[in-house]
């Protein structure tokens, strides 16, 4: 499924960050297109997830330019309140609030940040807990739910901003296998509906299916960016060849 | 062992009336200083310039100095530099300066038990720095410190019986006066035990219901 004739939601250039005089990044570039899903993998420590986080400004960067939506995300004039409701990011430890039900977690960005109503935004909620199937659980508490269910509500919380992509942070790391299924079915069917993605993973049968490309980085820099058929069958460099082959056995 | 129960009747109303004292210093008191804590760690926790290293001072100066001192300075040591307050106020401003550095330390622990990715989660669905505070990093905090907080308001109302020393008539005063005028010292010391479990047993109770009620969502039971 070719997408790269879609308009360009997300472009970065040269992007560099560093940790005090660590490099973490050193010069990726990459463009997204609008539904495009692209799956980052790499060995750990390559600066994946760093790459995730720069987007939404939970890390500084320090070079190059990320332009989303056709504005700027370098400087310190972000708006990043603004921004931050246009991309979703779902983390490792679902980092659900404890404090508050599943739908109170859910309703506290969309009625206090965006101000919308309340009486709308609990139908999309109930629209949204329907299709991951924990419609009967939006008055526990996180703490009564399984890993793989908080996971589910953590994505049913960053899709309830309408956001216009979504930032997979080794969503599935954290969980038991059987509960790693039900939160990757819920991605691909995002992927489905033509949302746009950026999905880091370890799970490499998930990323072949779900992914338009896959970014392959390593020591921050980009190896390669291909179709997942051709990745994974026959990848252009030695560096991804020799990670691909630690997961067969 | 006789106990002049005559004695204990006959007393009563000045006991009832030192106790509404006491409850009324504890009361503000608390209050106060939970109000202080709160700011201070606020200020702590943003790392406001000048205001974070006056809030340090603070902290310092009012948990390690004891407050007998502190109430001299306030009634005796202020009159002598033209300040005079009344001697409540001196009692209420001494107790609050000295709950404030507990209260802010309890706060301070509660807020920095709350993990930096909830931050990030609060602040990936695009909430403001005061919204963070009010609806992710407080509830938690309170959640966590809520025991500490507790025993800081029973403590501060067990304090309040050192405030006798500036001519207050609370409990400990008035209990003073009584031994002093009737040599009925173990009937006094009676009443005097009897009202102060009258006054902090209820507040622990209820402290105990609170800190149940808002500890549920996080750890259950």
């Amino acid at each position: 499924m070719n997408k790269e004739n879609h308009q360009v939601l997300l472009e970065i250039k040269d992007l560099h960050k560093e940790y005090d005089t660590r490099t973490v990044l050193d010069g990726i570039h990459l463009r997204v297109h609008k539904g495009e899903v692209i799956v980052v993998l790499g060995p750990s420590g390559c600066g994946k997830s760093t790459l995730l986080r720069c987007l939404n400004g939970l890390e500084s960067i320090q070079g190059g330019d990320i332009q989303f939506d056709g504005e700027s995300l370098v400087g310190s004039n972000v708006d990043w309140q603004k921004t931050r409701q246009k991309i979703g990011m779902v983390f490792q430890n679902y980092d659900l609030f404890p404090h508050m039900t599943v739908i109170e977690n859910i309703l506290l960005g969309p009625i206090k940040v965006q101000k919308r109503e309340k009486k709308e935004v609990m139908e999309q909620a109930a629209q949204l807990l329907e299709k991951v199937g924990l419609s009967d659980r939006k008055d526990s508490y996180p703490r009564q739910l399984s890993g793989g269910q908080k996971q589910r509500i953590a994505i049913v919380r960053a899709l309830c901003m309408n956001p216009e992509i979504m930032l997979f942070d080794e969503v599935t790391a954290a969980l038991d296998p059987e509960m790693v299924r039900e939160v990757l079915d819920v991605i691909l069917g995002l992927a489905k509906q033509g949302m746009t993605m950026m999905i880091v993973t370890h799970e490499m049968g998930f990323a072949q299916a779900v992914a338009d490309r896959i970014l392959f980085i390593d020591e921050g820099r980009v190896c390669e960016i291909s179709e997942p058929k051709e990745f994974f069958t026959n990848p252009k460099t030695e560096r991804a060849q020799q990670f691909l082959n630690i997961f067969q056995f | 062992m006789d106990i002049n129960w005559q004695f204990i009747i006959s007393t009563l109303p000045l006991y009832q009336k030192a106790a509404w004292i006491t409850i009324k210093l504890g009361f503000w008191g608390t209050l106060l200083s939970l109000v202080i804590g709160l700011v201070c760690s606020i200020i702590l926790y943003f790392r406001i310039k000048v205001l974070k290293e006056l809030v340090e001072i603070y902290v310092e100066l009012s948990r390690n100095t004891p407050l007998l001192i502190q109430l001299f300075f306030l009634y005796f040591g202020l009159t002598k530099l033209g300040i005079t307050m009344s001697e409540t106020t001196c009692a209420i401003i001494g107790l609050a300066f000295l709950g404030g550095s507990y209260m802010s330390e309890a706060f301070r622990s509660g807020i920095e038990a709350v993990s930096k990715t909830q931050i990030e989660s609060g602040l990936s669905i695009g909430l403001s720095q005061m919204q963070l505070i009010r609806y992710v990093i407080l509830p938690q905090a309170f959640a966590v410190t809520m025991p500490s907080l507790a025993a800081n308001c029973i403590f501060l109302f067990k304090e309040t019986s050192i405030v006798g020393a500036i001519a207050i008539a609370e409990l400990m005063h008035v209990t003073q006066d009584v031994i002093g005028m009737y040599y009925q010292t173990f009937e006094s010391l009676f009443m005097l035990v009897a009202a102060y479990l009258i006054i902090i047993l209820p507040l622990s109770f209820l402290l105990t219901w609170l800190e149940r009620k808002v500890r549920y969502a996080e750890f259950g039971n």
